[in-house]
């Protein structure tokens, strides 16, 4: 089937080499942090996860929030999202492998990443994200495969596939629950530390992934022939309404607990991401652009009237999009360092190297999306015009 | 007999390294020599190891002597920037010193006594009981040992440092670059390290392991450190920690600290 995407207007393949050419220059990036070590990152020793770190998180949401259209159409039968079910599934796709991939590059030693699987260790929360993820990935390229292998066929998806897709489900909270445990059960990290990490994580993905999904339809509508459809897409505007409201709700209940307790330790964090602390506060601006912009989407989502207008809701998606990005894509990781373990504060800036490894690895996850959307829609085209091929 | 190196390390206690400096051959004869089971003759045997640090005795210098003679030691490279200050967010310590307010947080008050405000607290890994460190490594490259010791494998570290997430202590540096053009005079008797590890203080097993006592403990000559085993109850740590009114950092933790300090 792939050999869809091997043809393509000259607009496609014009943005196939502007990626390639971006992930060139992460791969000459990449290979100078490799040989020169972590320090030509901004990362130091008291903020010692930072840029990479951020986006697996942030990712990793993004992955998990293909079961938003799953568990509809599924479970529900919610026939709207049959055609859009695929462009969920492959969003994950590609998203997993951008948090391997950030994971990858985040290594001191890459070259003995193996130890992880040699040396299986039950008691690391690390060992259990890479098994989640690999999971993932490969349930979402199963399940992705054998039901556009069918679309083309033109026969229903197999029945025994419907297991798989049952257990993708749990599988897609389980990837967000466990990397939300990287940081929810270490001692002393007191932003870090608070029940509510993973059910946040999830609440923030299904606002974060959906709006992402909203965004690509709208950019399939006007590109391609694909439509998917008003009705999808205004569910879709709901279950983001929903999500980010409950992730906004669980964020202030973290800023009730701290502050009105009054422990000290609990507020330091929150104090240097939205205020600054002792003279230092390099993400205050960044904290204080997501609030401003998750509260304007929140209006643009809440009133019916907005949501229904389309315009509207891509620019609300847009926001929710870039406000939790800079929640969970800069704040959370980075924010959970500051203060250091003995009170002191370390500011982090990206390094132009960092940000070029990083730009790379989203523009390889472009780069799978884009063949793979391409894949699947060249397969829709071919089934929905009826010309259907034989098996072969 | 065979010796399955990691067995050997356990035993040994030689917090290996990247490359070490130590010929490979000498390392493993020494290994096959001793054997798993048995200790070096002079081996200094304990099942708690743990440290009392007496704040009356323990002078800024003394803290800056222990941590020269354990950074010599073990290898510990100074990085420093092109001006040749020290560059704080690559630095390796293992064992350096640090003021009250920093070092106890949850056990300060605006109206502390200027002496104990003033004085230099070592800090260093506090080889804890139940050490969140080993607890989130990946690939057990971190483990404590039978004696308490937390040590690592840095043959096996992968550089995903989650233990420097997990240590609530500030303990562990990681190699940003490569250490060795910044040691001025390596130790041949320890290994050095490769970019892209963590490290941090192994509680001197190395020396444990030939008899002698932590290269920190023996810097210090007013006696203001004392090392030893918690197991035995008529050991100098213990008769210490019963005399005298101790603190550890972060005990709230649970990760239950062998150092102790008396003030």
């Amino acid at each position: 089937m792939l050999e869809k995407a091997l043809s393509g207007s000259k607009g496609y393949w014009i943005w196939v080499l502007f990626l390639l050419t971006v992930i060139s220059a992460g791969v000459g990036a990449y290979l100078i942090q490799f040989t020169k070590g972590l320090a030509v990152t901004g990362m130091s020793r008291d903020v010692s996860w930072a840029l990479y770190i951020s986006q697996l998180t942030f990712l990793v949401g993004v992955a998990a929030s293909a079961v938003m259209l799953v568990i509809p159409y599924y479970l529900h039968n919610y026939k709207a999202f049959g055609r859009i079910t695929i462009l969920g599934e492959f969003l994950a796709i590609s998203a997993v492998t951008m948090c391997l991939l950030f994971v990858f590059v985040d290594l001191g030693n890459p070259v003995r990443i193996m130890n992880v699987f040699l040396h299986p260790t039950l008691n690391s929360v690390l060992f259990w994200d890479a098994t989640v993820l690999n999971g993932y990935l490969f349930l979402n390229l199963f399940i992705g495969w054998v039901v556009l292998e069918s679309e083309k066929k033109g026969v229903p998806a197999p029945k025994w596939i419907k297991p798989f897709i049952y257990l993708s489900i749990p599988w897609a909270v389980s990837i967000h629950t466990v990397t939300a445990f990287l940081y929810a059960g270490i001692p002393g990290r007191h932003l870090w530390l608070t029940a509510v990490m993973a059910p946040r994580f999830l609440a923030s993905a299904f606002a974060a992934g959906p709006s992402l999904l909203i965004i690509l339809a709208m950019i399939l509508r006007k590109f391609t022939y694909f439509d998917a459809g008003k009705e999808a897409i205004q569910k879709l505007g709901q279950i983001v309404t929903y999500a980010l409201l409950v992730n906004f709700f669980l964020y202030a209940m973290e800023f009730f607990t701290a502050f009105y307790s009054g422990i000290p330790s609990h507020q330091h964090s929150l104090i240097y991401l939205f205020a600054g602390l002792h003279g230092h506060g390099n993400l205050v601006p960044w904290m204080w652009v997501s609030v401003t912009l998750g509260f304007i989407a929140a209006v643009l989502l809440v009133v019916p009237r907005f949501r229904r207008n389309e315009n509207l809701l891509l620019a609300a998606c847009v926001l929710t999009f870039a406000s939790l990005w800079i929640d969970k894509g800069l704040g959370l990781v980075i924010g959970g360092f500051i203060p250091n373990m003995l009170e002191g504060i370390t500011e982090y800036v990206p390094t132009t190297i960092e940000l070029m490894i990083t730009i790379g690895i989203y523009a390889l996850g472009a780069l799978i999306l884009t063949v793979l959307y391409k894949t699947a829609l060249g397969v829709k085209e071919y089934a929905e015009s009826g010309k259907v091929m034989g098996a072969h | 007999m065979t010796v399955d190196r990691r067995d050997f390390l356990k035993i040994a206690g030689l917090a290996a390294a990247g490359l070490s400096t130590v010929p490979v051959a000498q390392v493993l004869t020494e290994g096959t020599a001793m054997g798993v089971e048995e200790k070096a003759p002079a081996a200094t045997a304990g099942k708690r190891w743990a440290m009392v640090v007496d704040m009356r005795k323990l002078t800024p210098e003394e803290v800056e002597h222990a941590s020269h003679a354990c950074h010599e030691a073990h290898n510990v490279p100074n990085i420093v920037n092109a001006d040749g200050s020290t560059d704080t967010k690559h630095e390796i310590k293992w064992l350096w010193g640090g003021e009250y307010e920093f070092v106890f947080p949850d056990a300060t008050s605006e109206f502390l006594a200027a002496n104990y405000k003033e004085k230099e607290f070592p800090i260093l890994c506090n080889h804890c009981a139940s050490p969140p460190c080993v607890r989130v490594c990946p690939t057990q490259a971190t483990f404590k040992r039978a004696d308490g010791i937390v040590v690592m494998d840095m043959h096996r570290c992968i550089g995903c440092r989650f233990c420097m997430a997990g240590c609530p202590y500030g303990s562990r540096s990681f190699n940003f670059m490569d250490p060795r053009p910044f040691i001025k005079k390596t130790n041949p008797l320890y290994p050095t390290r490769m970019k892209g590890v963590v490290e941090k203080c192994n509680f001197c097993a190395e020396r444990l392991f030939k008899g002698l006592k932590p290269a920190c403990v023996e810097a210090v000559h007013s006696g203001a450190l004392v090392f030893g085993d918690l197991d035995d109850p008529s050991s100098d740590v213990r008769r210490l920690i019963q005399e005298h009114y101790t603190i550890q950092r972060k005990p709230s933790l649970g990760t239950g600290p062998s150092v102790y300090y008396i003030l």
